[in-house]
């Protein structure tokens, strides 16, 4: 854990969730997944880069510490499986890194840190498509802000953050930006 | 990055970073039960290919369908080319037929710059004469730092944090080839390979050292960003990496040196003298070989060869470069 900073308004707009309460959020949606795996049995965490990477290790911190369980965990790479490629210039790729065992007949728990429009989620779901077949697949993110454009819901909310569409919604976490926070900003108040 | 790709010198480091480090985690694809993706899925690739070829062909094509992208291929041999179509009719016609990439292969140097003056989509030099050979050097670089530099991250590679980042900052992104000394062997004049390798290598901070006979050597190779030496065996004890080249029979008009014998006895690389390279140094070739010319049988098979690898990486790379010419928006602008 870095050291707790609290986050400063104005830059990236106004702070609504703190570190103290990311903390909480996850600590809840790890006993949640366990509550909902009957105890974690054969449950695979997948980050989605960037920031659902290192919120898959938070997530798979907590599980071993309340049942002394190792949940493996990875990341999953969606870029090649986006819709709005032809939108940008072509983008650097992130890492997929899946545990040894694969993804056959496990549950995979998708970690993400914002759900938008849903279509991260749905290339998420075609990439996994194509790394085998698990057994179910589910989705936990730390913020819901709304405007889903595809039929997707999240199984484990950190917090729903009601958004009008002009808004940004920022996640920072310590492994990536140096201090935790969710920021949410006006348009154009992004440096 | 610019729209094609026509020479290694069109690479910037940040560019040539950006291939090798999309190479990287394209290569996780082979391991994989289904190793295909959508990213180009509607687009054509037009393989154009006015010499022989065997494996760059058959790489490009491999990249291009495990991208999901159609390929159309195109050779010289049964085309109207034979009726004497000019090569501007011919990439009209493909024009036409809305080919987003066109990799082309011509026994002509500057075919491939020529023909991205015709036409809209992007085009890939595979070789042009004796001029340059980019996605090779791209290839080859990739096989070093694999080998060398292991792969991404530098040192500390599989063991970095979980969660690297993938904008820029990540560490991996700063692995280059700076300090390697590589040792380009052989027939330099007519070798393609050789110059796209000595740019695109000295680019990425290798150190780079053309071993040849004079007669073999081009004229200008004294602005070239390397060093040269007459002698391969005062270089061998010193180089991370030898490349082989191929001595190119078919291309040379003029008697370069007295006999193969001979070459093969000064400029070949057999088991004795491989047996002076460092424990760790890796031995290369672009294929095709000529065993028992450039390189020995022995020494092709060996451990320290790195020939197969390098056609496994050649699909990896042009995948990587084939998604980063096409994956994005018409006019890609990927420097920062």
């Amino acid at each position: 854990m870095c050291a707790a900073s609290s986050p400063v308004a104005g830059r990236d707009g106004l702070a609504v969730l703190d570190a103290e309460e990311i903390r909480r959020a996850l600590t809840r949606i790890a006993h949640e997944i366990l509550e909902r795996t009957h105890g974690g049995d054969e449950v695979i965490l997948l980050g989605i880069p960037t920031r659902g990477v290192p919120l898959a290790h938070r997530l798979a911190g907590r599980v071993a510490e309340f049942e002394k369980l190792t949940v493996p965990c990875g990341s999953l790479d969606v870029t090649m499986h986006r819709d709005d490629l032809r939108l940008h210039p072509a983008r650097a790729l992130g890492r997929t890194e899946l545990p040894a065992d694969g993804v056959d007949g496990k549950t995979v728990v998708l970690v993400d840190d914002v759900l938008y429009s849903g279509r991260t989620v749905r290339a998420a779901l075609d990439a996994l498509n194509d790394l085998g077949r698990p057994r179910a697949v589910q989705l936990a993110v730390l913020v819901d802000r709304g405007h889903r454009e595809l039929p997707i819901r999240a199984d484990y909310v950190g917090k729903n953050l009601p958004t009008s569409q002009r808004e940004i919604v920022r996640v920072l976490l310590c492994e990536v930006d140096g201090q935790d926070a969710v920021m949410i900003g006006e348009e154009g108040s992004r440096p | 990055m610019k729209r094609h790709l026509i020479s290694a010198a069109d690479l910037s480091r940040a560019d040539a970073l950006l291939i090798l480090d999309t190479a990287e985690e394209l290569a996780q694809l082979a391991d994989r039960p289904i190793k295909k993706l959508p990213t180009l899925r509607g687009r054509t690739v037009v393989n154009l290919f006015y010499e022989d070829s065997t494996r760059t062909r058959i790489s490009f094509e491999a990249a291009a369908k495990r991208l999901s992208a159609d390929v159309i291929n195109f050779s010289a041999k049964g085309s109207s080319v034979g009726k004497g179509e000019s090569l501007k009719d011919t990439a009209l016609t493909l024009e036409a037929m809305g080919a987003d990439a066109v990799v082309i292969r011509h026994s002509a140097s500057g075919a491939a710059h020529r023909l991205a003056g015709w036409v809209q989509g992007s085009v890939l030099n595979a070789g042009d004469g004796t001029h340059e050979h980019p996605t090779q050097a791209l290839l080859d670089a990739f096989t070093i730092r694999r080998r060398l530099r292991g792969g991404r991250g530098g040192t500390g590679g599989r063991a970095a944090p979980p969660y690297g980042g993938s904008r820029g900052s990540s560490p991996r992104t700063n692995t280059a080839l700076d300090g390697l000394r590589v040792t380009i062997v052989g027939d330099v004049l007519h070798s393609r390979v050789a110059r796209s390798n000595v740019l695109l290598l000295s680019t990425l901070g290798a150190e780079v050292t053309l071993a040849a006979p004079p007669t073999l050597l081009p004229l200008a190779v004294g602005s070239w960003p390397c060093a040269v030496s007459y002698d391969l065996d005062s270089e061998l004890p010193k180089s991370d990496v030898v490349m082989m080249l191929r001595v190119q029979q078919e291309r040379m008009t003029a008697a370069y040196f007295p006999s193969v014998r001979e070459y093969s006895r000064r400029y070949g690389l057999d088991v004795a003298r491989m047996a002076r390279l460092p424990e760790h140094a890796i031995v290369m070739h672009p294929g095709p070989m000529n065993r028992g010319v450039e390189i020995a049988a022995e020494v092709a098979d060996s451990s320290r060869s790195t020939i197969v690898e390098q056609v496994a990486n050649g699909v990896t790379t042009r995948m990587a470069v084939l998604y980063l010419l096409l994956g994005g928006t018409e006019f890609p602008a990927v420097t920062q």
